[in-house]
Protein backbone atom coordinates (compact mmCIF):
# COMPACT_ATOMS: atom_id res chain seq x y z
CA UNK A 1 0.00 0.00 0.00
CA UNK A 2 2.26 3.17 -1.14
CA UNK A 3 1.42 6.06 -2.79
CA UNK A 4 0.19 5.70 -6.35
CA UNK A 5 -1.64 2.16 -5.90
CA UNK A 6 -5.35 1.97 -7.57
CA UNK A 7 -7.98 0.75 -6.23
CA UNK A 8 -9.41 -2.20 -8.63
CA UNK A 9 -12.14 -0.73 -10.17
CA UNK A 10 -15.80 -1.46 -8.84
CA UNK A 11 -18.85 -1.39 -10.02
CA UNK A 12 -22.45 -0.84 -8.41
CA UNK A 13 -25.90 -1.86 -10.19
CA UNK A 14 -28.49 0.78 -8.60
CA UNK A 15 -30.85 -1.22 -9.29
CA UNK A 16 -34.54 0.42 -7.49
CA UNK A 17 -34.12 -2.53 -5.02
CA UNK A 18 -30.61 -1.56 -4.03
CA UNK A 19 -32.07 2.15 -4.02
CA UNK A 20 -34.60 1.36 -1.30
CA UNK A 21 -33.15 -1.50 0.35
CA UNK A 22 -30.23 0.87 1.50
CA UNK A 23 -32.01 4.14 1.56
CA UNK A 24 -34.27 2.02 4.59
CA UNK A 25 -31.22 0.50 6.55
CA UNK A 26 -29.74 3.83 6.91
CA UNK A 27 -33.33 4.84 8.26
CA UNK A 28 -33.84 7.74 5.57
CA UNK A 29 -37.30 7.46 4.48
CA UNK A 30 -37.22 10.85 2.25
CA UNK A 31 -39.83 9.88 -0.61
CA UNK A 32 -37.22 10.53 -3.53
CA UNK A 33 -35.53 7.61 -2.40
CA UNK A 34 -38.03 4.54 -2.34
CA UNK A 35 -41.58 6.37 -4.41
CA UNK A 36 -40.77 6.86 -8.14
CA UNK A 37 -43.82 9.16 -8.78
CA UNK A 38 -43.12 11.53 -6.07
CA UNK A 39 -39.34 11.73 -6.94
CA UNK A 40 -40.92 12.97 -10.80
CA UNK A 41 -42.99 14.98 -9.25
CA UNK A 42 -40.21 17.19 -7.85
CA UNK A 43 -38.13 17.23 -10.74
CA UNK A 44 -35.81 13.84 -10.66
CA UNK A 45 -35.65 11.71 -13.59
CA UNK A 46 -35.97 8.51 -10.75
CA UNK A 47 -35.32 7.87 -7.21
CA UNK A 48 -31.68 7.79 -6.34
CA UNK A 49 -29.37 6.82 -3.76
CA UNK A 50 -29.28 8.81 0.11
CA UNK A 51 -26.09 10.27 0.81
CA UNK A 52 -25.83 7.86 3.86
CA UNK A 53 -26.02 5.01 1.11
CA UNK A 54 -22.85 7.09 -0.89
CA UNK A 55 -20.88 7.36 2.31
CA UNK A 56 -21.45 3.88 3.29
CA UNK A 57 -20.36 2.56 -0.27
CA UNK A 58 -17.29 4.94 0.00
CA UNK A 59 -16.46 3.56 2.86
CA UNK A 60 -17.25 -0.49 1.63
CA UNK A 61 -14.96 0.22 -1.30
CA UNK A 62 -11.70 1.35 0.68
CA UNK A 63 -12.26 -1.37 3.54
CA UNK A 64 -12.93 -4.44 0.48
CA UNK A 65 -9.34 -2.74 -0.75
CA UNK A 66 -7.44 -2.51 2.43
CA UNK A 67 -9.02 -5.61 4.26
CA UNK A 68 -10.86 -6.03 7.62
CA UNK A 69 -8.18 -5.01 9.88
CA UNK A 70 -8.08 -1.49 8.54
CA UNK A 71 -9.64 1.08 10.71
CA UNK A 72 -12.02 3.85 8.73
CA UNK A 73 -10.93 7.26 10.45
CA UNK A 74 -12.56 10.11 8.05
CA UNK A 75 -14.30 10.32 5.18
CA UNK A 76 -14.88 13.56 3.55
CA UNK A 77 -17.21 13.40 0.52
CA UNK A 78 -18.04 16.07 -2.08
CA UNK A 79 -21.65 15.24 -3.29
CA UNK A 80 -22.16 15.87 -7.40
CA UNK A 81 -24.90 13.98 -9.68
CA UNK A 82 -27.51 12.23 -8.53
CA UNK A 83 -27.34 8.14 -8.44
CA UNK A 84 -30.35 6.91 -9.93
CA UNK A 85 -31.41 3.72 -10.22
CA UNK A 86 -30.29 1.87 -13.24
CA UNK A 87 -26.94 3.73 -12.98
CA UNK A 88 -23.85 1.92 -12.87
CA UNK A 89 -22.24 3.44 -9.99
CA UNK A 90 -17.90 2.92 -11.34
CA UNK A 91 -15.42 3.34 -7.83
CA UNK A 92 -12.15 4.52 -8.96
CA UNK A 93 -9.65 5.21 -6.02
CA UNK A 94 -5.95 5.84 -5.34
CA UNK A 95 -3.42 6.32 -2.59
CA UNK A 96 -2.23 10.00 -2.49
CA UNK A 97 -0.59 10.08 1.06
CA UNK A 98 1.11 7.75 3.43
CA UNK A 99 2.00 8.72 7.09
CA UNK A 100 3.40 5.82 8.49
CA UNK A 101 0.27 3.79 9.27
CA UNK A 102 -1.94 5.87 7.97
CA UNK A 103 -3.67 5.99 4.81
CA UNK A 104 -5.32 9.18 2.47
CA UNK A 105 -7.25 7.10 -0.62
CA UNK A 106 -8.71 9.61 -3.21
CA UNK A 107 -12.08 8.10 -4.17
CA UNK A 108 -14.07 8.86 -7.47
CA UNK A 109 -17.72 7.41 -8.01
CA UNK A 110 -18.74 8.14 -11.57
CA UNK A 111 -22.24 7.50 -13.33
CA UNK A 112 -23.07 8.27 -16.97
CA UNK A 113 -24.53 11.34 -16.05
CA UNK A 114 -20.73 12.37 -14.37
CA UNK A 115 -19.15 12.42 -10.68
CA UNK A 116 -21.39 11.31 -7.96
CA UNK A 117 -18.98 11.82 -5.19
CA UNK A 118 -15.50 12.54 -4.74
CA UNK A 119 -13.83 12.44 -1.46
CA UNK A 120 -10.98 11.11 0.46
CA UNK A 121 -10.97 8.67 2.69
CA UNK A 122 -7.79 8.47 5.53
CA UNK A 123 -7.82 4.47 6.97
CA UNK A 124 -5.40 3.29 9.68
CA UNK A 125 -3.84 0.59 9.08
CA UNK A 126 -1.36 -2.29 10.67
CA UNK A 127 1.88 -1.80 11.48
CA UNK B 1 -36.57 41.37 3.08
CA UNK B 2 -35.44 39.11 5.38
CA UNK B 3 -31.84 39.89 5.58
CA UNK B 4 -29.79 36.19 5.90
CA UNK B 5 -27.20 37.04 7.29
CA UNK B 6 -28.31 38.62 10.53
CA UNK B 7 -31.03 35.72 10.86
CA UNK B 8 -28.36 33.50 10.24
CA UNK B 9 -26.27 35.19 13.40
CA UNK B 10 -29.24 34.52 15.35
CA UNK B 11 -29.34 30.95 14.82
CA UNK B 12 -25.11 30.49 14.93
CA UNK B 13 -25.68 32.10 18.19
CA UNK B 14 -28.28 29.71 19.97
CA UNK B 15 -24.93 27.02 20.05
CA UNK B 16 -25.12 23.87 20.33
CA UNK B 17 -28.86 22.45 20.26
CA UNK B 18 -30.02 19.99 22.71
CA UNK B 19 -28.34 16.12 22.70
CA UNK B 20 -30.77 14.15 20.73
CA UNK B 21 -30.89 10.39 21.67
CA UNK B 22 -30.55 8.00 19.44
CA UNK B 23 -33.48 5.67 18.94
CA UNK B 24 -32.42 2.48 19.78
CA UNK B 25 -28.85 1.48 21.16
CA UNK B 26 -26.01 0.34 18.40
CA UNK B 27 -27.18 -3.13 18.21
CA UNK B 28 -26.64 -5.84 15.76
CA UNK B 29 -29.81 -6.16 13.67
CA UNK B 30 -29.77 -2.58 12.30
CA UNK B 31 -26.02 -3.42 12.04
CA UNK B 32 -26.60 -6.55 10.06
CA UNK B 33 -29.36 -5.15 7.60
CA UNK B 34 -27.01 -2.23 6.75
CA UNK B 35 -24.16 -4.65 6.00
CA UNK B 36 -27.00 -6.51 3.48
CA UNK B 37 -28.14 -3.95 1.68
CA UNK B 38 -24.55 -2.02 1.31
CA UNK B 39 -24.00 -5.60 0.31
CA UNK B 40 -20.56 -5.32 2.76
CA UNK B 41 -19.16 -8.88 3.74
CA UNK B 42 -16.62 -7.18 6.05
CA UNK B 43 -16.67 -10.00 8.96
CA UNK B 44 -15.53 -6.93 11.41
CA UNK B 45 -18.95 -5.82 12.32
CA UNK B 46 -19.90 -8.42 15.37
CA UNK B 47 -19.31 -6.49 18.15
CA UNK B 48 -18.51 -2.81 16.98
CA UNK B 49 -20.52 -0.78 13.91
CA UNK B 50 -19.46 0.12 10.42
CA UNK B 51 -18.00 3.63 11.64
CA UNK B 52 -20.20 5.20 8.15
CA UNK B 53 -23.42 4.16 9.62
CA UNK B 54 -22.70 6.47 12.77
CA UNK B 55 -25.64 9.12 11.19
CA UNK B 56 -28.13 6.00 10.93
CA UNK B 57 -28.23 5.98 14.49
CA UNK B 58 -29.80 9.18 14.97
CA UNK B 59 -31.67 9.29 11.86
CA UNK B 60 -35.54 11.16 12.68
CA UNK B 61 -37.17 8.03 11.13
CA UNK B 62 -40.69 7.29 9.49
CA UNK B 63 -41.71 10.03 11.00
CA UNK B 64 -39.20 12.06 11.94
CA UNK B 65 -39.75 15.74 13.06
CA UNK B 66 -36.52 18.21 13.63
CA UNK B 67 -35.99 19.61 17.12
CA UNK B 68 -36.94 23.16 17.86
CA UNK B 69 -33.67 23.86 18.65
CA UNK B 70 -32.01 22.41 15.57
CA UNK B 71 -29.84 24.59 13.24
CA UNK B 72 -30.23 23.36 10.30
CA UNK B 73 -34.14 23.07 10.41
CA UNK B 74 -34.09 26.59 11.39
CA UNK B 75 -31.77 27.87 8.73
CA UNK B 76 -33.93 25.50 6.32
CA UNK B 77 -36.77 27.59 7.35
CA UNK B 78 -35.77 31.14 7.11
CA UNK B 79 -34.58 30.76 3.39
CA UNK B 80 -37.55 29.03 2.32
CA UNK B 81 -39.43 31.66 3.52
CA UNK B 82 -36.48 34.17 1.58
CA UNK B 83 -37.63 32.19 -1.35
CA UNK B 84 -35.38 29.73 -1.66
CA UNK B 85 -37.23 26.59 -1.32
CA UNK B 86 -34.83 23.87 -2.75
CA UNK B 87 -32.25 22.16 -1.01
CA UNK B 88 -29.32 19.87 -2.37
CA UNK B 89 -26.64 18.40 0.32
CA UNK B 90 -22.78 18.73 -1.34
CA UNK B 91 -20.71 17.82 1.32
CA UNK B 92 -20.04 15.56 3.79
CA UNK B 93 -16.89 15.09 6.21
CA UNK B 94 -17.49 12.23 8.91
CA UNK B 95 -14.43 11.97 11.19
CA UNK B 96 -14.93 8.96 13.75
CA UNK B 97 -12.67 9.21 16.64
CA UNK B 98 -13.14 5.34 17.63
CA UNK B 99 -15.54 2.61 16.36
CA UNK B 100 -18.96 2.02 18.44
CA UNK B 101 -19.54 -0.71 20.33
CA UNK B 102 -23.14 -2.56 20.15
CA UNK B 103 -24.97 -1.71 23.12
CA UNK B 104 -23.73 1.88 23.58
CA UNK B 105 -26.40 4.13 22.84
CA UNK B 106 -25.38 7.81 20.94
CA UNK B 107 -27.02 10.72 21.27
CA UNK B 108 -26.22 14.08 19.03
CA UNK B 109 -26.02 17.59 18.58
CA UNK B 110 -25.73 20.63 16.36
CA UNK B 111 -24.24 23.96 15.67
CA UNK B 112 -24.93 26.25 12.58
CA UNK B 113 -21.16 26.57 11.53
CA UNK B 114 -21.25 28.77 8.29
CA UNK B 115 -24.06 30.49 6.14
CA UNK B 116 -22.43 31.60 2.84
CA UNK B 117 -24.28 33.62 0.07
CA UNK B 118 -25.90 34.63 -2.11
CA UNK B 119 -24.10 32.26 -4.43
CA UNK B 120 -25.12 31.65 -8.21
CA UNK B 121 -24.81 28.09 -9.36
CA UNK B 122 -26.06 25.83 -11.98
CA UNK B 123 -29.33 25.30 -9.67
CA UNK B 124 -29.86 28.37 -9.42
CA UNK B 125 -29.21 31.60 -6.86
CA UNK B 126 -28.91 30.10 -3.66
CA UNK B 127 -26.70 29.75 0.31
CA UNK B 128 -24.59 27.20 1.38
CA UNK B 129 -25.43 26.14 5.00
CA UNK B 130 -22.85 24.11 7.25
CA UNK B 131 -23.55 22.68 10.44
CA UNK B 132 -21.28 20.49 12.70
CA UNK B 133 -22.57 17.23 14.05
CA UNK B 134 -21.13 15.51 17.31
CA UNK B 135 -22.00 12.11 18.71
CA UNK B 136 -21.68 11.56 22.30
CA UNK B 137 -21.48 8.85 24.08
CA UNK B 138 -21.93 9.98 27.53
CA UNK B 139 -19.35 12.99 27.04
CA UNK B 140 -17.43 11.09 25.05
CA UNK B 141 -17.22 12.95 21.31
CA UNK B 142 -17.18 10.06 19.27
CA UNK B 143 -17.99 11.10 16.02
CA UNK B 144 -18.49 14.29 14.07
CA UNK B 145 -20.01 15.70 10.54
CA UNK B 146 -19.36 18.98 8.66
CA UNK B 147 -22.19 18.62 6.53
CA UNK B 148 -23.38 21.67 4.05
CA UNK B 149 -26.37 21.95 2.08
CA UNK B 150 -26.89 24.46 -0.93
CA UNK B 151 -30.33 26.09 0.06
CA UNK B 152 -31.47 27.73 -3.83
CA UNK B 153 -34.26 29.38 -5.61
CA UNK B 154 -34.62 27.05 -8.61
CA UNK B 155 -33.22 28.68 -11.77
CA UNK B 156 -36.24 29.15 -14.22
CA UNK B 157 -37.22 27.06 -16.32
CA UNK B 158 -35.60 27.57 -19.58
CA UNK B 159 -37.25 27.74 -22.66
CA UNK B 160 -36.32 25.17 -25.26
CA UNK B 161 -33.89 26.95 -26.93
CA UNK B 162 -34.60 27.65 -30.75
CA UNK B 163 -33.01 24.96 -33.12
CA UNK B 164 -29.77 26.61 -34.34
CA UNK B 165 -29.94 29.09 -37.58
CA UNK B 166 -28.57 26.58 -40.18
CA UNK B 167 -25.48 27.70 -40.19
CA UNK B 168 -22.63 27.59 -42.87
CA UNK B 169 -20.30 25.26 -42.64
CA UNK B 170 -16.56 25.81 -41.43
CA UNK B 171 -14.29 26.37 -44.46
CA UNK B 172 -10.85 24.65 -43.98
CA UNK B 173 -8.13 27.40 -44.66
CA UNK B 174 -6.56 26.84 -47.65
CA UNK B 175 -2.93 28.06 -48.39
CA UNK B 176 0.24 27.22 -50.65
CA UNK B 177 1.05 24.20 -48.66
CA UNK B 178 -2.74 22.68 -48.98
CA UNK B 179 -3.90 24.60 -52.46
CA UNK B 180 -3.15 20.80 -54.36
CA UNK B 181 -5.28 18.95 -51.53
CA UNK B 182 -8.17 21.05 -52.34
CA UNK B 183 -8.20 20.78 -55.91
CA UNK B 184 -7.99 17.23 -55.84
CA UNK B 185 -11.05 17.11 -53.65
CA UNK B 186 -12.61 19.26 -56.74
CA UNK B 187 -11.61 17.28 -59.01
CA UNK B 188 -12.90 13.89 -56.73
CA UNK B 189 -9.07 12.83 -56.23
CA UNK B 190 -7.76 12.54 -52.72
CA UNK B 191 -4.08 13.54 -52.87
CA UNK B 192 -1.40 12.75 -50.51
CA UNK B 193 1.72 14.96 -50.57
CA UNK B 194 4.46 12.82 -51.50
CA UNK B 195 8.24 14.03 -51.01
CA UNK B 196 10.39 15.28 -53.93
CA UNK B 197 12.83 14.42 -52.49
CA UNK B 198 13.16 11.13 -50.89
CA UNK B 199 9.16 9.64 -51.81
CA UNK B 200 7.93 9.78 -48.33
CA UNK B 201 4.38 10.25 -48.04
CA UNK B 202 2.94 12.35 -45.53
CA UNK B 203 -0.35 13.73 -44.43
CA UNK B 204 -1.47 16.31 -43.22
CA UNK B 205 0.36 18.36 -45.89
CA UNK B 206 3.51 20.77 -44.72
CA UNK B 207 6.24 22.59 -46.55
CA UNK B 208 9.02 20.61 -45.22
CA UNK B 209 9.92 16.64 -45.50
CA UNK B 210 10.49 15.53 -41.75
CA UNK B 211 12.73 12.79 -43.07
CA UNK B 212 14.83 14.08 -45.73
CA UNK B 213 13.94 17.95 -44.88
CA UNK B 214 13.27 18.33 -48.59
CA UNK B 215 11.05 21.22 -49.66
CA UNK B 216 9.79 20.30 -53.15
CA UNK B 217 6.49 18.25 -52.35
CA UNK B 218 4.64 16.51 -55.16
CA UNK B 219 1.49 14.54 -54.23
CA UNK B 220 -0.27 11.04 -55.92
CA UNK B 221 -3.67 10.30 -55.92
CA UNK B 222 -4.93 7.52 -53.16
CA UNK B 223 -7.35 4.63 -54.33
CA UNK B 224 -9.31 6.31 -52.09
CA UNK B 225 -9.52 3.26 -49.92
CA UNK B 226 -8.66 2.39 -45.47
CA UNK B 227 -9.69 0.92 -43.02
CA UNK B 228 -10.96 2.86 -39.52
CA UNK B 229 -8.00 3.27 -37.34
CA UNK B 230 -10.01 5.55 -34.51
CA UNK B 231 -12.85 7.50 -34.38
CA UNK B 232 -14.94 10.11 -32.06
CA UNK B 233 -19.02 10.28 -32.07
CA UNK B 234 -18.93 14.05 -31.66
CA UNK B 235 -22.34 15.46 -29.23
CA UNK B 236 -21.13 18.52 -27.92
CA UNK B 237 -20.92 21.44 -28.81
CA UNK B 238 -22.82 22.55 -31.84
CA UNK B 239 -20.74 22.77 -34.80
CA UNK B 240 -21.92 25.28 -37.35
CA UNK B 241 -23.62 23.46 -40.33
CA UNK B 242 -23.73 20.38 -38.62
CA UNK B 243 -26.79 18.22 -36.59
CA UNK B 244 -25.35 16.28 -33.85
CA UNK B 245 -23.71 13.82 -32.95
CA UNK B 246 -21.83 12.92 -36.18
CA UNK B 247 -18.33 10.67 -36.76
CA UNK B 248 -15.07 11.82 -37.19
CA UNK B 249 -13.00 8.60 -38.39
CA UNK B 250 -9.09 9.03 -38.56
CA UNK B 251 -8.81 6.54 -41.55
CA UNK B 252 -5.58 4.61 -42.59
CA UNK B 253 -5.35 4.39 -46.23
CA UNK B 254 -3.97 1.73 -47.90
CA UNK B 255 -1.19 4.16 -49.11
CA UNK B 256 -0.18 4.14 -45.22
CA UNK B 257 -1.09 7.71 -44.07
CA UNK B 258 -4.30 8.15 -41.87
CA UNK B 259 -6.49 11.11 -42.92
CA UNK B 260 -9.12 12.45 -40.54
CA UNK B 261 -12.76 12.65 -42.12
CA UNK B 262 -16.03 12.58 -41.53
CA UNK B 263 -18.06 9.04 -41.63
CA UNK B 264 -21.33 8.49 -42.55
CA UNK B 265 -22.45 5.17 -41.48
CA UNK B 266 -21.79 2.99 -37.90
CA UNK B 267 -18.28 3.23 -36.75
CA UNK B 268 -16.39 0.86 -35.82
CA UNK B 269 -12.45 -0.32 -35.70
CA UNK B 270 -10.90 -1.31 -38.54
CA UNK B 271 -14.22 -0.63 -40.21
CA UNK B 272 -13.34 -0.65 -44.26
CA UNK B 273 -14.27 3.04 -45.73
CA UNK B 274 -14.27 4.23 -49.00
CA UNK B 275 -13.78 8.71 -49.74
CA UNK B 276 -16.95 10.57 -51.00
CA UNK B 277 -16.69 14.04 -52.37
CA UNK B 278 -19.31 16.22 -51.44
CA UNK B 279 -19.57 19.23 -53.61
CA UNK B 280 -19.96 22.69 -51.83
CA UNK B 281 -19.79 25.18 -54.08
CA UNK B 282 -17.53 25.79 -56.86
CA UNK B 283 -14.94 26.53 -54.28
CA UNK B 284 -14.69 23.51 -52.33
CA UNK B 285 -15.90 19.96 -52.19
CA UNK B 286 -14.98 17.81 -48.76
CA UNK B 287 -14.00 14.54 -48.49
CA UNK B 288 -15.41 11.73 -46.25
CA UNK B 289 -16.10 8.42 -45.75
CA UNK B 290 -18.26 5.73 -46.22
CA UNK B 291 -18.64 2.39 -45.10
CA UNK B 292 -17.38 -0.08 -48.60
CA UNK B 293 -19.78 -1.85 -49.72
CA UNK B 294 -17.39 -4.82 -50.69
CA UNK B 295 -16.07 -5.57 -47.18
Amino acid sequence: MRIGDSLPEWHVEATPTFVISTAIATRDFQDVHHDRDLAVKRGSKDIFINILTTTGLVQRYVTDWAGPEALVRQVNIRLGAPCYAYDTLKFFGQVIEREDQNLTIEVVGRTGHGDHVTGIVKIEVMA
Amino acid sequence: MIDIEKEAARVAEQGESAPRLARDPVNLPMINNWLEAIGDQHPGYTEVAPPAMVQVWTMGGLHGQRALDDPLGAMMKILDEAGFTSVVATNSDQTYHRYLKIGEHVSVTSTLEDVTGPKKTALGEGWFVTTRSTWYVGDEAVAEMRFRVLKFRPAEKQEPKPEPRQAQAIRPSINRDTEYFWEGCRNQELRIQRCGGCGLLRHPPGPMCPECGATKPKYLVSDGRGVVYSYVVHHHPQVPGKQTPFVIALVELDEGVRMLGELDGEPSIGLPVEVVFTKVDDELTMPSWRPRADR
